[in-house]
């Protein structure tokens, strides 16, 4: 809490050390009439001294708010009772440091209180106040040490522009490395965790057995827990899924965008393009509750007085209602690449006396056709990424099926529930999320890769 | 010519061309109405869509109520009379609008029937009870004719959810409790009203008492702090890699990067946010800190993406002029380029948010789905934004909470709406072409 005040308060410094910074170099030129004495506009000196007044006060307050807490609790187990901590695995360390933590704040604690850890959380509470006051006080001394050495650097010949400018462009350059950094991390965390999972379980097993059934039993003789990790089932239910997806969007999508750009009258386009986008912008768990509360009801009694047997939780009710959400996803790629096929070849086809319908199948589409791919790849990594619809509407239980009635697992749903809840860091259970979270991103990364090179050469086609 | 076999005049091109003409135009009509359906197809969707949520989620906005009679005894709110908040807030509330409901119903003695009667009395019906006397002291000793929030049973049968006329056994109401609320509605005194609560409160078990409020704020807390870091990094990349980056490998790799990211399933956002967030640096789960940073990671490519396509659009000329007065690239960039280009950056900076709000996945990782009765009150409350309470909902199997469910993503719904909306206004406004 204090910690945000204190960032208004050193924001609020680096606003009046820019107003000294703008002052101070104006009256080292001699007044504002010589200005021009200045190497930069007064501006910039505002701005140098602004920079070196928060600059380095909010890195050490970043350091200190993401170090604080470990080091206080490093010194408060330090202090505890040899015979308390000695003999203690990791897991009941934590929770005994959990108990000091919810002693400290006044929370409910787990075990009952002992003197030693009344004190040690006294201790904690102590320490971490002398450490909020410490922060305030290096933070602001930091701020104005900053500030004192713009003030002293200020002259006529510095030249703060150039100092200004190039402290901005590797604020810039570190903002556009966040991209890369977000990569890493995506592959560093999920390839860590995953490589855990496959000492615990062998790659082979996990790629090919046909049996998923996460539970890991807590008791020898437990019933039901065999904790076996084959995904295939999973593969082939975000398969199933994607596949019927992929059955309702690629036809619909890919023939309203040959209607809208080939035969509609501009102002039926006008309504019918930005109408089909909204199905783009709604969030997805919308759709699932439209699949789980509609869709699949109504799936099960069409079945019904069909004769046929459909699963609540059926794989077709989910993949229909991705189907629709995907729509729109192919209608505008294919929308692009179909308008980017140039004039004169549908002129040309035209002159040799073909049918419009005739020019779209034989030349259009054709020469449109590595866009339309890769859209629909794009599309499909996305019908095998998406979460919530699976979630709401596909089942839990892991079928090696290829009935589209019968309910199906995908790997999305597998990582949500496994991942839900509290769970220990380094149980198999919860590792396998990070192994299917490393496989499904791999895929769509492979996808991704593939279907955006291809637009990309296609587009250089024609341009 | 004097071979009669020959009489047969010879097949010109035209001959052929005119024989499959009338084939070939059918073809031409039968794709233009399979274009035609599809594009209808996709309209009946959407159509159906909204039909479909509007439809089961417009009662929400109204609650049942029922008007009794309740004697505000000074003996059981406040026996010492020192109008004492704490005393106030301690009295036995539920006990008055049980005597109330008693006295309506003066036949029922069985206590049984007793406890049925109770029950069509939401659980959370003392505290507004509660709420509105420490507002106002002075009803003490009174009787006031009060709108008491009913259960969320006779809810769903005064809003017709439930068929009074299936089997007594196939319904949550009994024939009993329909006859109550019969005479109850004869005399005038059941209605629905206004739902307020569904604005003001946080999420409960209990349908009646449910509401958005809390993740109304949790939405605005994460969305907020979002903005704030996504904004300026997305701007200050797309800045960078648009005008300043040399091209070389790693601008390339920052390049493929972005334009991967965007398309990365965003629940592997969530294992991110999981592994890097809460398990190696500590944030704290379940918090709108937490969400935002994830959400900043996930929004920044879309950002990045928008405003490169804005900065391209601002002509050469400008920088050119501006160089050539004698201005620094820094200066050009953000003097000249950036204003004119700004409100292409807003415009999708808004698409980038409306498509946070709407997000659900990565945050149910990063345990945003943990049931929080409170209104979250700064960055690091537990919350739960809106999409994920309707998720929660979504699966609560009680009736009353599908009609809220189907409330809560209207409410969604509408704040995209209006997003982009705002998004179009601006893009209208001031879009210019050089």
């Amino acid at each position: 809490m204090y910690s945000w005040i204190l960032m208004l308060v050193v924001l609020a410094a680096m606003a009046g050390a820019y107003q000294i910074g703008r002052r101070r170099a104006i009256a080292s030129a001699g007044g504002p009439t010589r200005i021009k004495q200045l190497h930069s506009l007064p501006t910039y000196y505002g701005l140098y001294a602004a920079l070196w007044a928060g600059l380095p006060a909010l890195l050490l307050m970043g350091l200190w708010v993401g170090l604080q807490d470990q080091i206080v609790i490093g010194l408060v187990t330090s202090h505890l009772p040899n015979e308390m901590v000695a003999g203690l695995s990791d897991g009941r360390l934590g929770l005994l440091i959990n108990d000091i933590r919810n002693l400290a704040t006044g929370n409910i604690v787990s075990a009952e209180v002992t003197p030693e850890i009344q004190t040690a959380a006294d201790q904690y509470n102590r320490l971490n106040r002398l450490a909020q006051w410490a922060m305030w006080a290096v933070v602001l001394a930091v701020a104005l040490a900053g500030l004192a050495y713009a003030w002293m650097r200020t002259q006529p010949r510095l030249r703060a522009r150039n100092r200004v400018e190039s402290t901005f462009t590797v604020i810039l350059i570190l903002f556009s490395s966040i991209a890369i950094l977000t990569t890493l991390g995506i592959v560093l965390s999920v390839l860590f965790e995953s490589l855990l999972f496959f000492q615990k379980v062998s790659p082979l097993e996990f790629f090919f057995g046909t049996n998923w059934s996460p539970q890991i039993a807590l008791r020898a003789d437990q019933v039901g827990a065999s904790g076996a990790f084959g995904a295939i089932p999973l593969f082939t239910g975000t398969l199933m899924v994607s596949l019927i997806s992929m059955l309702v969007a690629v036809p619909i999508g890919l023939l309203s965008a040959i209607y809208l750009s080939e035969y509609a009258h501009r102002q039926v386009r006008a309504i019918a393009k930005p109408t089909l986008e909204i199905l783009a912008g709604i969030p997805t768990v919308v759709y699932g509750f439209f699949a789980a509360l509609t869709v699949a009801p109504f799936i099960r009694d069409l079945g019904l007085s069909l004769g046929l047997d459909v699963a609540s939780e059926s794989a077709l009710a989910a993949g229909l209602v991705m189907g629709i959400m995907i729509i729109p996803f192919v209608s505008s790629l294919s929308d692009d690449v179909i308008n980017a096929v140039p004039q004169s070849l549908r002129d040309g086809s035209y002159a040799l006396g073909a049918t419009q319908s005739e020019t779209i199948r034989r030349v259009v589409i054709p020469a449109a056709l590595p866009g339309i791919v890769g859209g629909i790849l794009l599309a499909v990594s996305r019908a095998i990424g998406e979460t919530m619809i699976v979630v709401m509407a596909a089942g839990l239980s892991a079928n090696l099926t290829a009935n589209p009635l019968d309910s199906v697992t995908t790997v999305t749903v597998q990582i949500v529930t496994l991942l839900t809840g509290d769970q220990e860091f380094d149980s198999a259970k919860t590792l396998a999320a990070f192994a299917l979270g490393l496989t499904l991103f791999l895929v769509t990364l492979t996808l991704n890769v593939i279907a955006l090179s291809i637009v990309r050469k296609y587009r250089e086609q024609y341009e | 010519m004097n071979n009669p076999a020959d009489t047969t005049p010879p097949r010109r091109a035209i001959d052929i061309v005119n024989a499959s003409l009338k084939r070939r135009y059918a073809r031409e009509r039968r794709f233009r109405w399979l274009g035609a359906t599809a594009v209808t197809l996709g309209m009946v969707f959407v159509v159906l869509l909204f039909a479909d949520i509007i439809l089961k989620g417009y009662t929400a906005f109204q609650q049942t109520y029922i008007q009794l009679p309740i004697e505000l005894a000074a003996a059981t709110i406040d026996p010492d009379g020192t109008r004492d908040p704490a005393t106030l807030a301690r009295a036995d509330y539920m006990k008055l609008i049980r005597e109330a409901l008693r006295e309506q119903f003066p036949e029922v003695r069985d206590r049984r029937d007793r406890r049925r009667l109770n029950s069509m009395i939401s659980v959370g019906a003392p505290d507004l009870l509660r709420e509105r006397v420490m507002a106002d002291p002075a009803l003490i000793g009174t009787t006031q004719e009060l709108w008491i929030l009913a259960d969320d049973d006779i809810d769903m049968l005064v809003k017709g959810y439930i068929d009074r006329n299936a089997p007594e056994s196939d319904r949550r109401v009994s024939d009993q409790m329909i006859g109550w609320i019969n005479r109850l509605e004869a005399e005038g005194r059941v209605a629905k009203r206004f739902n307020t609560i569904f604005f003001t409160h946080g999420t409960s078990r209990e349908p009646e008492l449910a509401g958005i409020a809390g993740a109304l704020m949790g939405s605005f807390y994460t969305l907020a702090l979002t903005f704030l870091l996504s904004f300026p990094i997305g701007v200050g990349a797309a800045l960078y890699l648009e005008e300043f980056a040399p091209k070389n490998r790693w601008t390339d790799l920052i390049e493929v990067n972005v334009n991967n990211l965007a398309a990365v399933p965003s629940i592997v956002f969530g294992l991110l946010g999981l592994a890097v967030f809460i398990g190696f640096f500590g944030v704290p789960r379940s918090t709108p800190l937490v969400a935002a940073l994830v959400m900043t990671l996930m929004t920044l490519p879309t950002i990045i993406i928008a405003s490169r396509v804005a900065l391209k659009s601002v002509p050469p000329s400008i920088r050119e002029a501006a160089l050539g007065v004698g201005a620094s690239p820094l200066q050009t960039q953000f003097h000249h380029v950036l204003p004119l280009a700004l409100p292409g950056i807003l415009t999708g900076s808004i698409i980038g948010m409306a498509r946070a709000l709407g997000e659900t996945a990565p945050l149910l990782m990063i345990g945003m789905i943990a049931f929080i009765v409170d209104i979250p009150k700064g960055f690091t409350d537990a919350a739960t934004v809106l999409p994920v309470q309707i998720f929660l909902w979504a699966d609560s199997p009680e009736r009353g909470f599908v009609e809220r469910t189907s409330a809560a993503i209207i409410v969604l719904l509408a704040f995209l709406f209006v997003m982009n909306l705002a998004a179009v206004l601006l893009r209208r406004r001031f879009e210019r072409r050089w």
